[in-house]
């Protein structure tokens, strides 16, 4: 079966802006307008701009969609005042992660998903096969752009922008309408920095995105966008993540409510796992000297020579100057300060586990 | 306007090549330091490692990827310029002086006249 490459609406604006676009998950996207480096220093420094218009947008409404999609997701939806969102998980049976995904409760019955780009269609089937009567479940994702706005001067960009309209609070969500359109931006975001992702119509979308860079974001591309997350050990789907490993044994056991009472698919896994201890964590690598860029599934050995595990994660650190990645290693390799040699081409780099995030805001 | 230096030859793969006597300099081109944009590490070959046109022998990483730099033509490495071992940006600021990769003792002389000309990269890039 051949792919197709999907265009998000603001395809035509990138190529303008000087874009080079690369395949991704599917969809034809920019992966750095001048380089990495200068885009990833933008977010850390002043303001970027992403645009996420690849990623899914669902809506949950009727009376006790929180209540289900609790039994479903592994965060407590309990938590949620109407405006506020969470990071939370899709498990399959196994305890295994499908997706991670952000859910923002509008009002009271009416759930915003956002999930990744590549993973639409299954989350869209695994959420409808269990749906019940009563609830309406759509996937909006080809009606909305998206874009991610991140950095210190991130809210002075929104202020330009929406004079009197308030930012919410971090973790916050904000719907309005304007000249006939809805607009929503969420206080959340993927690079460790302040920041939002905004969402408009898919025709507007283009139009909001040049306002944004008019008012001083970066256009930036998928390249820093992983530079980023990957400073502050925030998990890619597919690489970090997969159906095979649970987010506890990721280090992401504060998405994952083992108290709440309705309990979610893959608890029992989560539950035992618990009860047995770890076999491996995901852990935080970083040179110990100067090396060749790790990158993803390239292997790790002990010092004595012994195979390990093999990266999900890598790149060099544009803002430590220095090599870092994440990966699996088997609990008694992941303590802090243990070190172990990344293969690099046949070329061995030490590498020592460190504390997670790499990167530290101040 | 891509700089391409008259005095140099090149490649298909945006590799520059500089033939002093029987021994060549060479480099990657200023559209291909572009397009790789932030050189962040750079492998290079061991010396006195005999090669044939076309043998991978050094690496070129950016943030993002890394990339193979050819043999542009047969003969045995001399040299790797250590500089970069200190500084891979030299590829991006100064890609044809100071940022050049590594030095072969060329098997036949005539096979550097054989690549290709100012003129001919230049249509290449288009």
């Amino acid at each position: 079966m051949s792919e197709i490459i999907q265009e998000t609406p603001l395809a035509a604006l990138h190529v303008e802006l000087g874009a080079k676009m690369i395949p991704f998950a599917g969809w034809n996207m920019p992966v750095q307008y001048t380089s990495i480096m200068d885009e990833h220093t933008a977010v850390r420094e002043a303001v970027g701009i992403f645009d996420i218009s690849h990623m899914g947008q669902f809506f949950l409404v009727g009376e006790g969609a929180e209540e289900w999609l609790n039994t479903i997701l592994t965060n407590d939806i309990a938590k949620l005042e109407p405006g506020q969102g969470q990071y939370t998980f899709m498990l399959n049976e196994n305890g295994g992660v499908i997706d991670d995904l952000i859910i923002y409760r509008q009002a009271p019955g009416r759930i915003f998903l956002v999930v990744n780009a590549s993973m639409i269609d299954e989350d869209y089937a695994w959420l409808e096969k269990a749906l019940p009567d009563g609830l309406t479940l759509t996937n909006e994702s080809d009606s909305w752009a998206g874009m991610a706005v991140q950095g210190p001067n991130s809210p002075g960009a929104f202020a330009a922008l929406f004079p009197g309209v308030d930012l919410p609070p971090r973790n916050g969500l904000h719907t309005w309408e304007q000249d006939g359109e809805t607009l929503v931006v969420c206080r959340t975001g993927y690079t460790g920095e302040d920041g939002y992702e905004f969402f408009s119509s898919a025709g507007n979308g283009s139009a909001w995105f040049q306002r944004f860079v008019d008012a001083g974001a970066k256009p930036c591309g998928l390249g820093a966008r992983d530079t980023l997350r990957l400073e502050v050990c925030y998990p890619l789907n597919g690489s970090d993540l997969s159906p095979e490993r649970t987010p506890r044994s990721a280090g992401l056991g504060f998405a994952v409510s083992l108290t709440k009472e309705c309990g979610f698919i893959g608890k029992d896994v989560v539950m035992q796992e618990k009860e047995d201890g770890f076999k491996e964590r995901l852990i935080a690598l970083e040179y110990t000297g100067k090396g060749a860029p790790p990158r993803a599934h390239y292997e790790v050995f002990t010092k004595e020579g012994e195979r390990l595990t093999e990266l999900t994660s890598g790149v060099l650190s544009p803002s430590l100057k220095q090599g870092i990645a994440m990966a699996y290693l088997p609990v008694d390799y992941a303590k802090i300060g243990t070190l172990v040699d990344i293969d690099v081409r046949g070329r061995r780099f030490e590498a020592k586990v460190v504390k997670k995030p790499f990167y530290k805001k101040g | 306007m891509m700089n391409v230096p008259e005095n140099l030859r090149y490649t298909s793969d945006h590799e520059w090549i500089l033939l002093e006597g029987d021994v060549a300099k060479v480099g990657i081109t200023d559209h291909a330091q572009e397009e790789l944009t932030d050189v962040v590490f750079v492998e290079l070959p061991d010396e006195g490692r005999a090669c044939d046109a076309e043998d991978p022998v050094a690496v070129v990483e950016s943030v993002k990827a890394a990339s193979d730099i050819y043999a542009p033509i047969a003969g045995e490495i001399v040299e790797g310029n250590a500089e970069l071992e200190g500084d891979p940006s030299l590829a991006n600021t100064d890609p044809y002086g100071a940022g050049w990769i590594f030095k072969i003792r060329v098997k036949d002389v005539a096979d550097v006249e054989a690549l290709l000309s100012p003129d001919d990269y230049k249509a290449l890039l288009g």
